[in-house]
């Protein structure tokens, strides 16, 4: 087999393309080629406003997996949450939605537990705290109702 | 006032024809693409001329087109004190939009002002004749091969483009203005979804069949004189040019 010059330079040229392009789909895109890795669950939040999925869940500031999905389940967001294998949740783990300084990004935090049971894949996380928004929270104190808030929504709701 | 009108529905007519004349000259580039023999030799050639001889420019924009990011976003973001985001700006402006729209910049330049001045004067010194008074279908033999190396070519000189550029803003963020390494990389994985990257992709994928369609069509009907090859040359290339822009604003807003 003889390859000319023109053969090897466009081999290296296609080479070097594509292991740009990979790098950018598979660690920077998050594209998963072989399926995808870890286990599944679920959590119920009040609210997940500024949450996008492919955020990040971290444990004490460590990342642990992501927000696969957002869905609404009576009234309430359901994320599902993809968590690395070898990741464990006792059952009386708290989830929150906490944000990265005022405007920063928004991630899951998950406090750990004390509970012996773990939660199997596929199960859900009971105990959720929905952080308030912060522009929502700014709102109230320049507003000055804090208490108010509820009673306003149910008399919207009414009409 | 007749003649007016009459004019200005010539005008139409042939500007209407000549998109027609220039859609149905893709198409048969197209169509002879799957009819024996493939051309392969032909296509390596042209990725060749297109991608490897191409890609040292690429890379040098690319690099200075990060660097400029990094050092613009660095002094945007500081009035925020938000210098952590700068490597996702970077990384998002470069995949979406500025690698995809310079590097086909920059092979209009490099490659189309080539292809159409060299198709032009084969048409003038009436080699393009000859090839056809040798059963040798021209348009396959000239335009397909090399409508093909482009949609194979520029896809790759994008993504090494957008590479050498976040590696070109790291440089200036992280090195030179101290931008900590870490929330660099981890803003760019945070932020840049595989939407992103499809996107870069698909413009630059569109991007490489505007510039060798509309420098090929312009060089292959060249008028057959010396100037009719330079204003083949300069159309092909401000066309290239308008329609790369034109076109990125629609795909954009179509898939942001």
């Amino acid at each position: 087999m003889n390859h000319t010059r023109t053969d090897i330079l466009v081999g290296i040229f296609v080479l070097v393309g594509i292991t740009c392009l990979g790098y950018l789909a598979i660690r920077l895109g998050k594209l998963e080629l072989f399926g995808s890795q870890g286990y599944v669950l679920t959590a119920d939040f009040a609210s997940v406003a500024g949450l996008k999925p492919g955020d990040p869940v971290e444990i004490a500031g460590v990342k642990v997996g992501r927000v696969e999905a957002m869905t609404l389940a009576e009234d309430k967001a359901r994320l599902t949450l993809r968590l690395n294998d070898g990741v464990k949740f006792q059952e009386d783990v708290i989830a929150s939605v906490r944000a990265r300084g005022l405007i920063g990004d928004k991630f899951v935090l998950v406090s750990p537990g004390a509970s012996d049971k773990i939660i199997p894949p596929g199960g859900k996380i009971r105990e959720t705290d929905s952080q308030p928004d912060i522009p929502d929270l700014i709102g109230k104190i320049v507003g000055g109702d804090l208490t108010s808030k509820g009673d306003k929504k149910d008399d919207s709701q009414k009409k | 006032m007749i003649a007016f009108i009459g004019r200005l529905g010539q005008f139409s007519i042939d500007r209407v024809a000549a998109m027609g004349k220039m859609f149905n000259f893709l198409l048969a580039a197209f169509m002879l693409v799957f009819r024996r023999p493939a051309k392969l030799n032909l296509i390596v050639y042209h990725i060749k001329t297109i991608g490897v001889d191409s890609l040292s420019v690429v890379a040098l924009s690319g690099f200075f087109t990060g660097m400029v990011m990094g050092f613009q976003g660095y002094y945007s973001l500081r009035k925020f004190s938000a210098e952590s985001f700068l490597g996702s700006a970077a990384a998002l402006g470069l995949i979406r939009e500025l690698g995809p729209v310079l590097s086909a910049f920059m092979v209009t330049g490099r490659t189309g002002s080539a292809m159409a001045a060299e198709l032009g004067t084969m048409r003038a010194t009436e080699q393009i004749d000859a090839l056809d008074s040798m059963a040798i279908n021209p348009v396959k033999y000239l335009v397909s091969p090399r409508i093909i190396a482009g949609l194979i070519a520029m896809p790759l000189l994008t993504a090494i483009f957008d590479v050498i550029g976040i590696f070109g803003s790291y440089l200036v963020g992280v090195s030179m203005l101290g931008v900590s390494s870490g929330s660099f990389f981890a803003g760019i994985e945070n932020s840049v979804v595989f939407h992103d990257v499809y996107s870069g992709f698909v413009k630059s994928i569109s991007f490489g069949l505007i510039i060798t369609w509309i420098c090929c069509y312009k060089g292959f009907n060249a008028p057959p004189m010396a100037t009719g090859v330079s204003q083949a040359t300069t159309e092909s290339v401000v066309l290239s040019f308008v329609l790369i822009l034109v076109w990125d604003y629609f795909l954009t807003s179509i898939m942001l």
